[in-house]
């Protein structure tokens, strides 16, 4: 038998790693039945976690679901006694199971599978077959370009240009001297795969790295990764070590004239780098700041030298396209978008994590088939894609299907696959104000419109969700948004303003209640509402009261609590206390 | 905050000898000082400047560009809370306001004892476990305030006992 917790960030977060000590205590003391302990990467069901896959003697594999320390006794028991039937509490509902049955997976397809950290594991699922395939039956850097360009692979980090378009460029371009980058910095808030394939399957980054490195003409590779990944930032280092003492890095690779490099470099933190040319220069030590384009990268990018630059995702997919061949890629998804995505489920959502389905899936599947609909089953108000730089999409458009020019269509964008739902509790002022709070902060001050819009923008936004908001605010921030969106420089500040574009066109009337009416209609704005408890519903049990820091609530027990308003701090404590609904916001 | 502490400039010498000479190697310099001294120190900057032949205002403006780099110490245990859009959703505004009235520090701020820092920082990436924050590398999910509260109270419980 073999047991495998996940150990992604998500897993460890949720304590998938008291979990595996435990049951390593355990086994090290006695192990009857030669039970084999082993780690793997995030699954993708962060809803779960931690999530414990047992694969019995037949090869079967069970799921054990929330499992926390205690259960690993009972899991090692059960094992111990090679009988699985007391474990039936902890397995996986059927309902639960859909969410990974359910999804087509291409760049996630080894992750929570095999142990990220064993590159045996690795080339146990066909791994390195495809720098294989292109080294040993002598496929041209060309060839490899055109397999590339067959599956219609586009980048999936946000902008979504064609890699093989970039590829041919880099290759193309005069210099004795090429890069090739990979952009690990996830800034989008609300995105995670490029975590998880870098923690969960770091040599199919490595794979796609040297493809692409051989396809341009590069012999150094750099990932440069987000320094709040450190977890990955140490998978993907022994990852390197060991593709490089089996030959699959360095010098003649496989044997061949090929040779390349891979080097990782931790990035310090600004969403900005995210954008290509900001990345370069913060590769060469300097600010974040992006540089003019043309030059494109390709032409003149890292110290100058052509150089390509795609996100860990689109790398993840290039090996599986290699080995399958373009058109198997291709027949996948619509007419101008090809493949599968892989999005972050998160938010309101009942079953939140990775999802990796075809294109032209609605965002409905994705949502309420995969994801299982609204927690606590509220009502679906509106999702996010696309991070800061894409939008709302509201509740009439959820037959929308993942596209990168029907996603456009609605004012929000593919991005890097961020998809944030909301439900009615959620103000839409607030969220608009998040994000440009977060534009704000990050825009790296190069361009006027950007750096002093978004903070104009903010402030305006601050206004309105403090009540204090003026006739033609609404009007104001449309005009900052085109300013804006024509007087930046870079996609940070081209996209800052769809947010809150996205916020004003469909749902206009809540700007409206909070500037006319001084009124949050989502109940979450804090100037804007009142606590109060339910005297029909109140029990008088003074679970609240405990709870208050500001001691606000008071009342005698078994007759029903007050809050007095001016002493209330709008924590939110007594509606978590509250095992009967009594508390209400007003 | 503090008064100004004399830094013992050999911590980085090693640093210093590594990357001195590698074009474009500033920022790792500024990680690797930083995971020394817990801070870049005004005087290393100085001394950074000085080795590399980099002027002091190219660093600063490197150091202050960069989210992940403090020109002040903090506090012996770092709440970095997370403000990704999932945690925004899920109510990291009362988490921030609960570690704000637990131990009175804003963003950025630390504790009068140096006991603890609180610093908002862009998504960590766990946003399906949101409202999320991670203290000493140890991630705590789905937090409630009265669950936040908890375990700082559990944190200065232990430190109680040294500090005493």
């Amino acid at each position: 038998m073999k047991l495998v917790v996940g150990e992604g960030s998500c897993g460890l977060a949720a304590g998938a790693g008291a979990v595996y000590d435990r049951l390593a205590a355990l086994l090290n003391e006695s192990n009857p039945t030669g039970a084999v302990l082993d780690i793997t990467g995030c699954n993708g069901m962060c809803f779960l976690e931690p999530i414990v896959d047992l694969y019995d003697d037949e090869g079967t594999l069970h799921r054990y679901v929330k499992v926390t320390e205690k259960d690993a006794d009972d899991i090692y028991a059960a094992v111990s006694a090679n009988d699985l039937s007391s474990l039936d509490r902890l397995g996986i509902t059927p309902d639960d199971a859909h969410f990974l049955e359910a999804q087509t997976r291409v760049a996630l397809r080894d992750c929570g599978i095999i142990n990220p950290e064993n590159i045996d594991d690795y080339i146990a699922r066909d791994g390195y077959k495809a720098i294989e395939k292109i080294l040993k039956t002598g496929m041209t850097q060309d060839d490899v370009i055109e397999q590339i360009d067959i599956s219609g692979l586009r980048g999936r980090g946000g902008a979504g240009f064609s890699t093989a378009f970039k590829w041919r460029a880099a290759k193309n371009s005069e210099g004795d001297e090429k890069y090739l980058i990979c952009n690990a910095d996830e800034g989008d808030p609300g995105a995670f795969m490029d975590r998880a394939v870098i923690e969960g399957d770091p040599h199919n980054l490595i794979e796609g790295m040297l493809i692409g490195a051989y396809a341009i003409g590069a012999s150094t590779a750099i990932v440069y990764v987000r320094a709040e990944y450190p977890l990955a930032i140490v998978r993907l280092e022994k990852a390197i070590k060991d593709a490089t003492a089996r030959g699959y890095l360095g010098d003649n690779i496989l044997g061949s004239d090929f040779s390349c490099v891979l080097r990782i470099k931790a990035g310090a933190g600004a969403f900005v780098c995210g954008e290509e040319t900001a990345l370069i220069e913060s590769l060469e030590g300097k600010r974040g700041m992006p540089r003019l384009k043309p030059p494109f990268p390709a032409q003149s990018g890292y110290w100058f030298k052509p150089s390509n630059i795609n996100n860990v995702e689109t790398y993840a997919n290039v090996p599986w396209i290699i080995n399958n061949g373009g058109a198997a890629f291709a027949a996948m998804g619509t007419e101008q978008s090809k493949g599968t995505k892989v999005f972050a489920l998160s938010g309101k959502i009942k079953r939140g994590g990775l999802v990796e389905i075809p294109m032209g899936t609605t965002l409905r599947d994705v949502i309420f088939d995969i994801g299982g609909g609204i927690r606590n089953d509220k009502e679906f108000k509106a999702v996010q894609l696309g991070g800061p730089s894409g939008g709302c999409v509201p509740k009439e458009k959820l037959d929308t299907v993942i596209d990168y020019a029907e996603l456009g269509k609605t004012g929000a964008i593919m991005g890097s696959g961020g998809m944030v739902v909301m439900d009615e509790s959620t103000c839409m002022v607030s969220m608009a104000k998040f994000f440009l709070d977060f534009t704000a902060k990050e825009s790296c001050g190069k361009c006027v419109h950007c750096r002093l819009g978004t903070k104009r923008m903010l402030e305006v936004l601050d206004r309105i969700v403090k009540g204090q908001g003026e006739e033609g605010d609404i009007e104001k921030l449309e005009e900052l948004c085109y300013a804006i969106k024509d007087g930046a420089l870079c996609g940070l500040g081209q996209t800052a303003p769809n947010p809150v574009l996205t916020t004003i066109r469909y749902f206009r009337d809540e700007f409206e209640a909070h500037i006319k009416e001084q009124r949050c209609p989502a109940g979450e704005c804090r100037d804007l509402i009142t606590y109060s408890i339910n005297k029909d519903k109140c029990v008088g049990c003074s679970a609240c009261a405990r709870q208050c820091p500001a001691n606000a609530i008071t009342g005698e027990l078994k007759s029903p609590f007050e809050i007095d308003a001016d002493l209330c701090v709008k924590c939110g404590n007594c509606i978590t206390a509250c095992r009967f609904g009594a508390v209400e916001v007003h | 905050m503090a008064e100004k502490t004399t830094v013992d400039l050999g911590l980085i010498a090693p640093v210093l000898e590594e990357y001195k000479d590698t074009p474009g190697s500033l920022i790792a310099i500024l990680q690797k000082t930083q995971a020394t001294y817990g801070y870049l120190p005004e005087e290393a900057i100085y001394h950074i400047a000085e080795v590399t032949g980099t002027a002091p205002a190219t660093i600063y403006g490197v150091a202050t560009f960069y989210a992940q780099f403090r020109l002040e110490p903090v506090g012996k245990h770092l709440i970095m809370l997370c403000q990704g859009t999932a945690c925004h959703v899920n109510g990291a505004e009362l988490i921030s306001a609960a570690i704000t009235d637990e131990l009175g520090i804003d963003d950025g701020e630390t504790t009068e004892d140096g006991l603890f820092s609180m610093e908002h920082v862009a998504c960590l990436g766990c946003c399906s476990l949101s409202p999320v924050m991670m203290i000493n590398g140890k991630t705590y999910s789905t937090l409630t305030p009265d669950k936040c509260r908890k375990v700082l109270r559990e944190i200065a419980k232990e430190e109680g006992g040294a500090d005493a």
